[in-house]
């Protein structure tokens, strides 16, 4: 049976649970006796022991059974398969896995054929689909077959243990049920339990996150020295195929994280002038009718997707920029550092706008009243009072808007360069931290090598960079909304 | 003790300084009101002719002997046969070209679609009694025939850096003389899916894969984020650990998208063993990253519920479930909506962490369920974008119409609903 099969049966069996339990809480009532909770928690409370924990094991099995059952297959792998190289062996995993998923199909006469190898092998393997590119040794077929074999009675044991867990719930449910049961606070206090873990994915999030980029970081710190990495000024990393220790410094971060803060500063010297003076407008002078055509087309420059932004930035801006340049007498790449940083920042103007917007309104009316009153202009008031009081708030919005400019992806893979250059010039391609990491995991290269890997320690960086901004920027906002509530 | 006529001259300047400041705002204004009419008409302008597609129309022979030789109608056969030649000889007679000659043949046959076989297909079996009749139907044309009809391939450039030869400009032109040529809307655009041609290319595999992901951000962030939100803002003690929380989720809400695609490939594909590029992996990591978004706006909506309608339910008895599921959160649903649609909308516009894990695919069969490869709406945007041919270009801009369209009608939802349900306490 498939998992989500027993999960459907769980679910129709908790209904049931629940019917019961319901039914039975009404018939003491009915008999005239008072009884503590509601009929609807006595429902509650059968569901929830009838199904539970079935559930839960479940579960589990769901996100443990891949890797359990690789890892018996394994290990039960001759022994010179096991003492075969990493590349090697992962080769003939592969193959056992597409076998694997495909070996029901197959009959006893066809696996002895396909024993026997040959062209007759290679037929029956285009019949089935089954993907692989040379016919399979004596040892893959038996590991399929064994790996076919324990999937299946492992997912009959699961079967039969949560059906079986499911009737001891219940039996359990119906045993212990009476007028007096306190149902509602059960189920309450049970509920309460849910909604705390769900709360606790945030933080589950976060830990999938710092490990799965740091234990993949840390194999290709294995292969690349962490100095090499955040210190070399090259970015090469087709040439160290061979795997040489000299060919290390190949993965230079520094001409990356160059280019990623060159095209932010471009993109900032557009965001943070236009969307704080189109805050201050909004918030100080704008008429109540004004604001409400202005937000709603802040709203929509804010709702585009970024790779809408990207794809102007490359069909239109770029070349645009391009032929303004060649009248002007300037050599400017079509995917110039100018054109994906331009484009960038005006993604992020309705960003830093509605934050700032929002900071601006928080600044008490008493200050702007106090500085009219004492004869300023009104915009003397905003330069001189209001600003200076949301000035860390501002500060706050602006490293929020590093941060989302840094990590900004789709823009500057379609707009940006390949080649990373360390250059000051703005006419001139560089490329970014995010898109190499995009360059490096789209390709069809091999998991384990470094080049691969590679994408995991930029992401390390870029996640460490942007945390450090984050909980920056989040601090100084709160202490600052803290400062006038 | 200074007096009017100390001022008055300090005066001028500083009503310039305030005329000036002002200026500044409305310029700001003006840029980003002109910022958004730029990007959509130049969107608009590059993507609405591939709204429509050329077709050619030919009388075609259904020789029964080419196509069902026996006469068995059976739809094994009816499959299997050559349809190319029924095409080639129908292209062949209408042109009056001599089958011996086969560059010119090749030119002529450049004219229509790799696909025009199989719509003959396509044809017979929905009605195989046409067959050994000859009828008009309508081809799809060439890439290169939609681009000298719609204009983009320049007419008066020399032939030599021409896409298109004279020759086949001069049968264009006679189709298009006899009333041959038409201009129809482009219904393989919403059925197809990729394909290496432009002209047979679609979306359809697109958009079903988004709307698997939708479904699965739906099914999953929705009920995680107001559940973590209403513990957080209703039953969570103020604690280092709830600090935590709260620190983490307004964390992710910042982090880059690109990081959860990252933990994608990392958690879910290396890890559990889902399938690559599955609409399933992508609506899981899509549904991390909405999470804290319908967090947060769920406990701003929960948050603004005036405590007197809270203490009124625990007064008369209610649990404090029972409060919350009988009066704040029916209260708190508009606020949730709009907060929830707005994530949606991020969500499907969302690129980069589905190139991570594996959704750049080139997919012609739609998926039939979450486990089975599928691209995504911003995915496909890309891959048109990045490819070479010019009839791609079009259809970029036509996918980023739809994607926009969608996100709108979704946006508009969410205005709709906020203005509706906006109830001031």
């Amino acid at each position: 049976m498939q998992s989500s099969h027993v999960f459907i049966v769980l679910l129709v069996l908790a209904i049931a649970a629940f019917v019961v339990g319901r039914v039975r809480v009404l018939q003491l009532r009915n008999a005239g006796q008072s009884v503590h909770s509601l009929p609807f928690y006595h429902g509650m409370y059968f569901a929830i022991c009838t199904s539970l924990l079935p559930i839960l094991v479940l579960g589990l099995w769901m996100v443990a059974s891949h890797y359990t059952i690789n890892s018996w297959v394994t290990s039960a792998l001759p022994q010179d398969i096991l003492a075969q190289s990493q590349g090697d062996r992962s080769l003939s995993i592969s193959m056992i896995d597409s076998l694997a998923e495909k070996s029901n199909m197959l009959s006893a006469s066809e696996i002895a054929t396909l024993r026997a190898g040959g062209d007759a092998a290679t037929t029956i393997l285009t019949q089935h689909n089954i993907g692989l590119s040379q016919n399979p040794e004596a040892f893959v077929i038996d590991a399929a077959l064994h790996k076919t074999a324990l999937v299946q009675s492992a997912a009959w044991i699961i079967s039969a243990l949560c059906l079986m867990l499911a009737m001891l719930g219940f039996y359990y449910a119906w045993r212990k049920q009476s007028e007096d049961l306190r149902t509602r606070n059960i189920v309450e206090e049970l509920f309460r339990y849910v909604l705390m873990a769900a709360s606790s994915i945030a933080i589950l999030t976060t830990a999938g996150i710092v490990l799965s980029v740091l234990s993949e970081s840390i194999a290709f710190f294995k292969s690349v020295p962490i100095a090499s990495f955040l210190f070399g000024t090259v970015w090469d990393p087709r040439f160290s195929a061979a795997g040489a220790e000299a060919s290390a410094g190949q993965f230079g971060l520094l001409p990356l994280l160059w280019g990623t803060f060159f095209i932010t500063i471009v993109a900032l010297a557009v965001a943070i002038p236009v969307g704080l003076t189109a805050a201050i407008y909004m918030s100080e002078y704008a008429s109540s009718k004004m604001r409400g055509f202005t937000k709603p087309a802040l709203e929509v420059l804010a709702g585009i997707p970024t790779i809408v932004y990207g794809f102007f930035a490359l069909t239109t801006f770029g070349p645009f920029l391009q032929s303004a340049g060649a009248k002007a007498g300037l050599d400017i790449s079509p995917n110039s550092v100018l054109s994906a940083g331009f484009v960038m920042g005006v993604m992020i103007i309705p960003f830093v706008s509605s934050l700032s917007d929002d900071i601006l309104s928080a600044v008490p009316n008493s200050l702007r009243e106090g500085s009219y009153g004492l004869g300023a202009t009104q915009s003397e008031t905003i330069k001189k009072v209001v600003l200076p009081a949301a000035l860390p708030g501002i500060v706050g919005a602006c490293l929020l808007a590093v941060s989302r400019a840094v990590g900004e992806t789709m823009i500057v893979v379609l707009a940006a360069g390949i080649a990373a250059n360390l250059t000051a010039n703005p006419f001139k391609p560089v490329t970014t931290i995010t898109v190499k990491i995009v360059s490096q995991l789209t390709g069809d290269l091999e998991f384990n090598s470094p080049q691969t890997l590679v994408a995991f320690a930029l992401g390390l960086t870029l996640f460490v960079f942007t945390l450090g901004l984050n909980v920056l920027a989040l601090h100084i906002v709160r202490k600052y909304r803290e400062q006038y509530e | 003790m200074s007096d009017i006529n100390t001022i008055s001259p300090h005066l001028k300047k500083r009503r310039r300084a305030e005329w000036l400041f002002r200026a500044y705002g409305l310029a700001a204004i003006i840029f980003c009101f002109l910022a958004v009419a730029v990007l959509f008409t130049s969107i608009i302008s590059k993507g609405y002719t591939a709204f429509r597609q050329t077709h050619i129309t030919l009388p075609v022979n259904f020789d029964a002997s080419i196509i069902d030789p026996d006469g068995t109608k059976n739809v094994d056969t009816l499959m299997a046969a050559d349809y190319q030649q029924l095409v080639k000889k129908a292209l062949l007679d209408k042109l009056q070209i001599k089958p011996e000659d086969k560059p010119t043949r090749k030119r002529a046959m450049d004219l229509l679609s790799h696909s025009a076989d199989t719509e003959l297909r396509d044809l017979i079996i929905a009605n195989p009694a046409i067959i050994g009749k000859t009828q008009d139907v309508s081809l799809t044309a060439s890439d290169n025939v939609d681009a000298v009809l719609k204009g983009t391939i320049d007419r008066t450039v020399p032939e030599a850096d021409r896409q298109i030869s004279d020759q086949q400009l001069a049968w264009i032109d006679q189709f298009s003389k006899d009333g041959k040529i038409t201009k129809d809307f482009n219904t393989k655009l919403f059925t197809a899916g990729a394909s290496s041609q432009p002209e047979t290319a679609g979306l359809w595999v697109a958009i079903l894969g988004s709307f698997y992901m939708m479904l699965t951000v739906i099914l999953i962030a929705v009920p995680l984020g107001i559940a973590a939100a209403i513990y957080l803002e209703e039953f969570a003690p103020k604690n280092r650990i709830t600090d935590f929380i709260e620190v983490n989720v307004n964390n992710l809400a910042a982090v880059p998208s690109i990081v959860f695609g990252l933990l994608g490939l990392a958690i879910f594909i290396n890890g559990f063993g889902l399938p690559r590029s599955a609409s399933l992996v992508g609506g899981l990591v899509l549904s991390l990253m909405t999470l804290p978004t319908i967090i947060i706006a769920t406990r701003a909506a929960l948050g603004s519920i005036p405590p007197s309608i809270k203490e009124a339910a625990l007064g008369v008895g209610a649990s404090k479930m029972q409060m919350i599921f009988h009066h704040a959160l029916p209260l708190a649903v508009p606020g949730i909506l709009t907060g929830t649609i707005i994530g949606l909308v991020r969500a499907l516009g969302e690129t980069a962490p589905l190139l991570m894990i594996g959704m750049v695919a080139f997919i012609v069969d739609p998926p039939k369920s979450i486990l089975e490869p599928a691209t995504a709406l911003p995915i496909q945007i890309y891959m048109w974008a990045t490819s070479a041919e010019r009839g791609f270009s079009e259809r970029t801009g036509a996918a980023t119409i739809v994607l926009l369209l969608f996100s709108f009608v979704m946006n508009a939802g969410a205005i709709y609903l906020r203005r509706k349900f906006e109830r001031r306490w």
